[in-house]
């Protein structure tokens, strides 16, 4: 992350401290509340959803212990694999795209020129929006008499109109759509943010070795970028595997689950269901997809605390 | 201030452009009307959802039914702003909202910057494994945590009150401020602290007087971070709130396409005052917002 600190974020330089021998009881207040409100609407929390998970329960009775049938039964519900593939169509489209779409937009407007101030503005703004006010916006569009068949018509595709949100096979791309329109912007940022830090030293010392553009990108920007690569690729793991509300107000995971996300489908079985047992299962399946992403980004951190 | 340019004769100089760079400035002049070409193009393709809805917004219903969702606007009218803001309850929503916000924000900084003082300036036994720790609960996905929080608000009887919104938001936003706030106070030299220590200064007096006044542009980015993410929240929202008259505005927005199912003119006018409240955040505090998200990353 220091990597990405930007300039307006920076401190006077460290120096070597000193060795504090005893620890006021007040500080140990300091630490503690905040780790005590944390441990009991977080840690605690979550330690029950593992223990929820393994057992049968309707939120009234007593929980029943049905050790892993939940996650057997999981395997076999046809709607946990649509929205196991939907979660996967998501991770790579959503992830792939605003990756590589932030990374080219980052690189179309990294120079200082006439209007590029106007540019960057307008492709960020829509990360001020919440994602339901961004769902909405987009469902406007979508509508039947929206501006998306307008234009179609108008220019002699009438036969592509489509009920974008009502139809199963273009429901999850058209909710894709919005979630991109606003993650673009922000991974746009990140990639900025990166590329100030990158030494123009190195591109001199290219340009005076002869190198081509597409050769200064795969040998200066591309391996100084590499930091801020593996920190996106984790922001949006996470981001992908969270998604829930842009899908929650667009659809509600339907028509028929053909839009469910395993986020959705966990909300919907827990809160409309009441299948809390069966819910928690779906809510381990995905802290088990994000284990991988969460461990590396704690690495990170922790190497970058040592440094 | 060293002489580098070397005076070689150029033959080829102005005033006569030669051909070869002629031929340069005009690709130049070319490139750059492709670059706002792209660029411009892409900024309107950003742009018109957002016009598109201001437009809707101002239309009246009959103008909507008679010409159509994406015709151009043939009325004009701030009816549905009226309604929005009344009869589709916005005015109580952003109330709400405020209730949930504002508390949110400050006592997460208060509790994130207490606990990263005492982090990055005194030697806490396991200082790192606890930063590490507060840093985890932030990234874990929260649907592990949607159910037993529910049952949790439920048995302290704070289910479908405001409070069980903020300290839900409270818990899970903690450690990563925390983690941010102790990385920056951990770059302030140590010798200003040691001088107020030979002043007599307690640790609470070092906190409040010396390092949260020099943390100062780190708390201004994540204020504007956490205002923005807290009131645009849904999802814990919606599990530990059921009516509809506590909601805050980002799930009253979804109530109020319930009530105006097709008055679109309506939606988009509380579309239109959902959204204010950020923007403005984001127009005040542009600067720090947007580093905030540099180093918010992880989000």
């Amino acid at each position: 992350m220091t990597t990405l600190s930007a300039p307006t974020i920076s401190a006077p330089v460290r120096t070597r401290r000193r060795r504090t021998p005893r620890l006021p009881p007040v500080l140990i207040l300091f630490v503690l509340l905040p780790l005590a409100v944390e441990g009991f609407w977080v840690f605690w929390p979550a330690l029950q959803g593992f223990y929820l998970s393994l057992t049968d329960w309707d939120g009234v009775s007593a929980p029943r212990w049905v050790g892993f049938g939940n996650f057997t039964e999981l395997f076999a519900d046809p709607i946990f694999r649509t929205a196991l593939v939907n979660t996967a169509i998501w991770l790579v489209l959503f992830g792939g795209i605003s990756a590589a779409g932030g990374l080219g937009l980052a690189l179309l407007l990294q120079q200082e020129r006439r209007g590029v101030g106007f540019y960057r503005a307008a492709l960020f703004t829509p990360v001020v929006f919440s994602l339901v006010a961004t769902a909405l916006m987009w469902q406007v569009i979508y509508q039947p008499d929206g501006l998306a068949n307008r234009l179609l018509g108008a220019i002699g595709l009438g036969s592509w109109q489509h009920s974008w949100l009502a139809n199963s096979s273009t429901v999850l791309y058209a909710v894709l759509l919005p979630a991109l329109w606003r993650q673009l912007g922000y991974v746009m940022v990140l990639y900025l943010a990166g590329l100030k830090g990158i030494d123009p030293v190195l591109y001199e010392a290219a340009k005076l070795d002869g190198a081509t553009k597409i050769q200064q990108f795969r040998n200066v920007t591309w391996p100084q970028l590499r930091s801020v690569n593996s920190v996106i690729l984790s922001v949006i793991v996470i981001d992908s595997l969270r998604s829930f509300d842009v899908v929650w107000s667009m659809t509600k995971g339907g028509p028929y689950h053909s839009s469910e996300l395993l986020s959705t489908y966990m909300y919907s079985t827990a809160f409309q269901s009441l299948q809390l047992g069966y819910a928690s299962a779906l809510a381990v399946v995905i802290f088990v997809l994000a284990f991988g992403v969460i461990v590396t980004y704690l690495v990170r951190a922790f190497r970058e605390d040592a440094s | 201030m060293t002489v580098t340019t070397t005076p070689v004769s150029t033959p080829l100089s102005p005033p006569a452009l030669s051909a070869p760079a002629l031929r340069r400035r005009r690709s130049r002049r070319l490139r750059t009307v492709g670059f706002h070409t792209v660029a411009g193009g892409l900024s309107l393709l950003w742009l018109v959802p957002i016009a598109l809805v201001l437009l809707t917004s101002i239309r009246t219903f009959d103008d909507i039914a008679a010409n159509g969702l994406g015709a151009a606007p043939h009325t004009f009218t701030l009816g549905g702003y009226g309604a929005a803001w009344t009869g589709g309850g916005m005015a109580r929503a952003m109330l709400n909202s405020l209730i949930v916000t504002v508390p949110t924000v400050i006592l997460s900084l208060v509790f994130a910057s207490a606990a990263a003082f005492a982090l990055s300036r005194y030697r806490v036994p396991f200082r790192r494994g606890i930063i590490l720790l507060m840093l985890a609960g932030n990234l874990l996905p929260p649907q592990i945590l949607l159910v037993p929080v529910f049952k949790l608000t439920e048995l302290m009887g704070l289910y479908d009150t405001l409070p069980a919104d903020i300290i839900v938001q409270l818990g899970f936003g903690l450690g990563f401020y925390t983690f941010v706030l102790q990385g920056f106070m951990r770059s302030i030299p140590n010798e200003i602290q040691q001088a107020a220590v030979i002043d007599g200064a307690g640790p609470v007096q070092i906190f409040v007087r010396i390092i949260l006044p020099m943390t100062r542009p780190a708390l201004a980015a994540l204020s504007a971070l956490a205002f923005t993410w807290t009131f645009n929240d849904l999802l814990w929202s919606i599990t530990v709130l059921r009516t509809e008259t506590v909601m805050p505005v980002t799930p009253a927005l979804l109530g109020l396409q319930g009530q105006f199912v097709s008055s679109w003119n309506v939606i988009a006018a509380g579309w239109v005052i959902a959204a204010i409240p950020t923007v403005l955040v984001f127009l005040r505090f542009q600067k720090h917002f947007i580093s905030g998200l540099a180093i918010g990353a992880v989000k």
